[in-house]
């Protein structure tokens, strides 16, 4: 063949792949007239709920495990005799790692399955995505894992921590180390951009000097810049948002380097004991996270929810914070509709306000104002069987303040 | 100068990763014209390889390098599959392999996923492959970024051996020149085909255990490498070695020091917009294989 039939051919086949990929941008919901909302199916003895996971792609190392969980706490509802006399029926989709494919299964949920409630999405990507569906539906959201605050909305119950329960009190961790100095590494997407926007706010409030930020695209494994960059700064400690298998490559990578969490401590906040067995417990031991939960938390609440969990998918599944989060946020929904006495969503949302659950990670408690719920903040050290032990908690559940309004320093932010 | 020879030394084994994985493509596509989309695939064959060799093998020195031959002789025979199968029968219709060698890899990632489940799976790196060797000034050198390096080099020494001495070299050279002459001199054209795509293949297995060094193992590992393969053969001249491993390593020290100079997402730009310029100057890439073929 001549050469350049050859690049005519190659340059078709990438418009063909571009198109495919714009054509997959754009193919957004269509409903024109914003509808008054879609009312649950609950004629039957059953009622569906919708599971919307990543099942595949770069996020399915986090994901699957929200979805084991999920079916935990709705198989012992279920043997318990479910909510308001029925059945919790689980409908689960592939979100597949991908925004627009998030948006579209949500509205598939709600219009078609007419499912009661969904539980899931991990990233604000996914989110945002799916935010504007469950808005313009009228459906509700549990969203089950720590992210940047910043955001509210009616339809959506925020049940993972936001940045003052999870990322200020690790800086403030970090402070109280004697911490002068951080390196940023994170994903490029909403979360840590967003995260790393209020680092800075913080540090400067506290004379804290941020050395440098950089930004991996998600999915990407190529480090070797970045871990110089790290490297030749001298931070005392570095701040990881990265998501998903990039934390492979990182950590590989950081310990290649000949860093180590003495040298140079990384403090993550979407690593939790699945992660930790999956990058491999060699390259992690020594580094510190911050998260509401870990396997290792005291409490009877918390035994009975790991040996359950243990129970059904084997004794060497690790629990985690956004697992126990979903896990959560089955019964409190339960709860909801229960004190609503109906699952119709606007009475559902008006009886959330002060509803606790005995959670594992202790008593928490719905605020109703933000849909955020009181959670105690714990930072941890990975040991090396790969679980996570706390070195400091905040001693009491932290009110959820997602726009960071009582914090001085957090004023040009929201 | 700590800084910028790290950052070097970085570019360099980016360029490693990048001619590893391209130098199957290489073969596969520079020199016989067939867009093998499930090329990524293969590589992904090679990385799963290992992750099972590990299964069995718990010695993790062993498992990499008995995986290194066991890998390329599986991506090698779903290479020869493929080829037989499906591409023989669309030599002629170049754009039609890349459909069809497209739908292959969405079948094998599905096939990855059923077997090895969704979540991606991780080997266990040799201990002596996860620390550095320290130099004077502070610099450190990764040790499995030394293996790719030298995993990459002995694997073009090879293939440019191969090509140049061995008859059946000689033969798929004589293929790709001009094929019809090629079959009237007596070369069996249908059984080097099958060959050069063992060899090819092959490859790319073997750069899916390199890259068990790097990263996760994951069903959809192979899509993210595919393009900056085929980016490395384009750019380097199709029908051509030597671009091949020039580009490779050129575009490894360019990604680096633009992320080095900016942020990783820029530099991928930087990096695309190089490569449009430079096709834009020389649209037959670095270097062009002079032929007598008519076609």
């Amino acid at each position: 063949m001549t050469l350049l039939r050859g690049r005519r051919i190659l340059a078709g086949a990438m418009t063909l792949v571009a198109a495919a990929t714009l054509a997959a941008c754009g193919s957004k919901t269509t409903d024109e007239k914003v509808s008054s909302g879609v009312t649950a199916d609950t004629s039957g003895d059953t009622v569906k709920v919708g599971l919307l996971n990543s099942l595949s792609g770069t996020m399915a190392i986090s994901e699957v495990t929200v979805r084991d969980s999920i079916m935990l706490a709705i198989e012992e509802i279920n043997a318990a005799g479910g909510v308001l006399g029925k059945k919790i029926q689980p409908v689960g989709e592939d979100g597949a790692s991908d925004w627009p494919t998030f948006a579209e299964k949500a509205e598939k949920l709600i219009r078609e399955d007419r499912v009661a409630a969904v539980f899931g999405c991990w990233t604000s990507a996914s989110r945002k995505a799916v935010k504007p569906v469950f808005e313009k539906n009228k459906a509700l959201l549990f969203y089950p894992v720590q992210y940047e605050g910043l955001e509210q909305s009616p339809y959506i119950f925020y049940t993972g921590a936001t940045t003052n329960q999870q990322i200020v009190p690790g800086l403030e961790y970090l402070k109280a180390q004697g911490t002068k100095s951080i390196y940023l590494v994170g994903s490029d997407y909403v979360f840590p951009r967003t995260a790393n926007k209020i680092i800075k706010a913080y540090a400067e409030a506290n004379g804290m000097s941020v050395l440098g930020e950089d930004y991996a695209p998600l999915g990407s494994t190529e480090f070797g810049t970045i871990t110089n960059k790290v490297k030749s700064s001298g931070a005392d400690a570095v701040f990881n948002t990265l998501n998903g298998d990039s934390n492979v490559a990182f950590f590989k990578e950081y310990k290649s380097a000949g860093l180590t969490a003495a040298s140079m401590p990384v403090v993550s906040v979407s690593i939790a004991e699945e992660e930790v067995k999956s990058i491999g417990t060699q390259y992690l031991e020594g580094q510190l996270t911050a998260w509401n939960y870990y396997q290792t938390t005291p409490g009877a609440a918390n035994e009975k929810f790991v040996a359950a969990y243990k129970a059904k998918y084997g004794a060497d599944k690790p629990t985690s914070d956004p697992m126990e989060a979903a896990y959560v946020s089955v019964y409190l929904w339960k709860a909801m509709v229960e004190k609503a006495g109906t699952f119709e969503v606007e009475q559902v949302r008006k009886a959330s306000d002060g509803i606790t659950f005995e959670a594992p990670e202790g008593l928490v408690t719905v605020d109703g104002a933000t849909q955020h719920i009181a959670k105690t903040a714990r930072v941890g050290k990975v040991g090396p069987d790969g679980l996570i032990t706390e070195v400091w908690n905040s001693g009491k559940p932290i009110t959820p303040d997602p726009y960071l309004k009582s914090y001085p320093w957090a004023g040009g932010l929201s | 100068m700590t800084v910028l020879i790290g950052q070097l030394f970085t570019g360099v084994s980016i360029g490693a990763v990048l001619l590893l994985i391209a130098l199957g493509l290489a073969l596969t596509f520079g020199q016989m014209g067939v867009i093998n989309m499930a090329h990524g695939e293969f590589i992904m064959a090679g990385a799963y390889t290992t992750y099972v060799l590990q299964q069995v093998i718990t010695a993790a020195g062993w498992s990499l390098l008995i995986a290194l031959p066991v890998a390329f002789v599986v991506a090698g025979a779903m290479g020869v599959l493929l080829e037989y199968l499906l591409i023989r029968r669309l030599y002629a219709r170049p754009l039609d392999t890349l459909l069809v060698t497209w739908g292959v890899s969405l079948i094998l990632q599905q096939l990855a996923r059923d077997i090895f489940g969704s979540p991606n799976v991780q080997t266990r790196a040799p201990q002596l492959l996860t620390g550095n060797i320290a130099l004077p000034g502070g610099i450190t050198v990764a040790n499995n970024r030394l293996f790719i390096l030298a995993l990459a080099a002995a694997a073009v020494a090879a293939l440019t051996v191969g090509l140049r001495v061995t008859p059946l070299g000689r033969r798929i050279r004589a293929v790709v020149q001009n094929r019809d002459l090629a079959a009237v001199s007596g070369i069996p054209t249908a059984r080097v085909d099958r060959m050069t795509f063992f060899i090819g293949s092959g490859l790319a297995g073997v750069a899916g255990v390199a890259l068990t060094l790097l990263g996760p193992i994951g069903p959809t590992m192979g899509t993210n490498l595919i393009i900056d393969a085929f980016l490395v053969v384009v750019v380097g001249g199709i029908g051509q070695l030597k671009g091949t491993v020039i580009v490779a390593f050129a575009l490894g020290v360019l990604q680096a020091t633009g992320e080095y100079l900016t942020t990783l997402s820029v530099a991928k730009v930087m990096v695309f917009i190089a490569i449009v310029a430079f096709l834009q100057w020389r649209p037959q890439g670095m270097f062009t294989l002079r032929t007598r073929s008519l076609a």
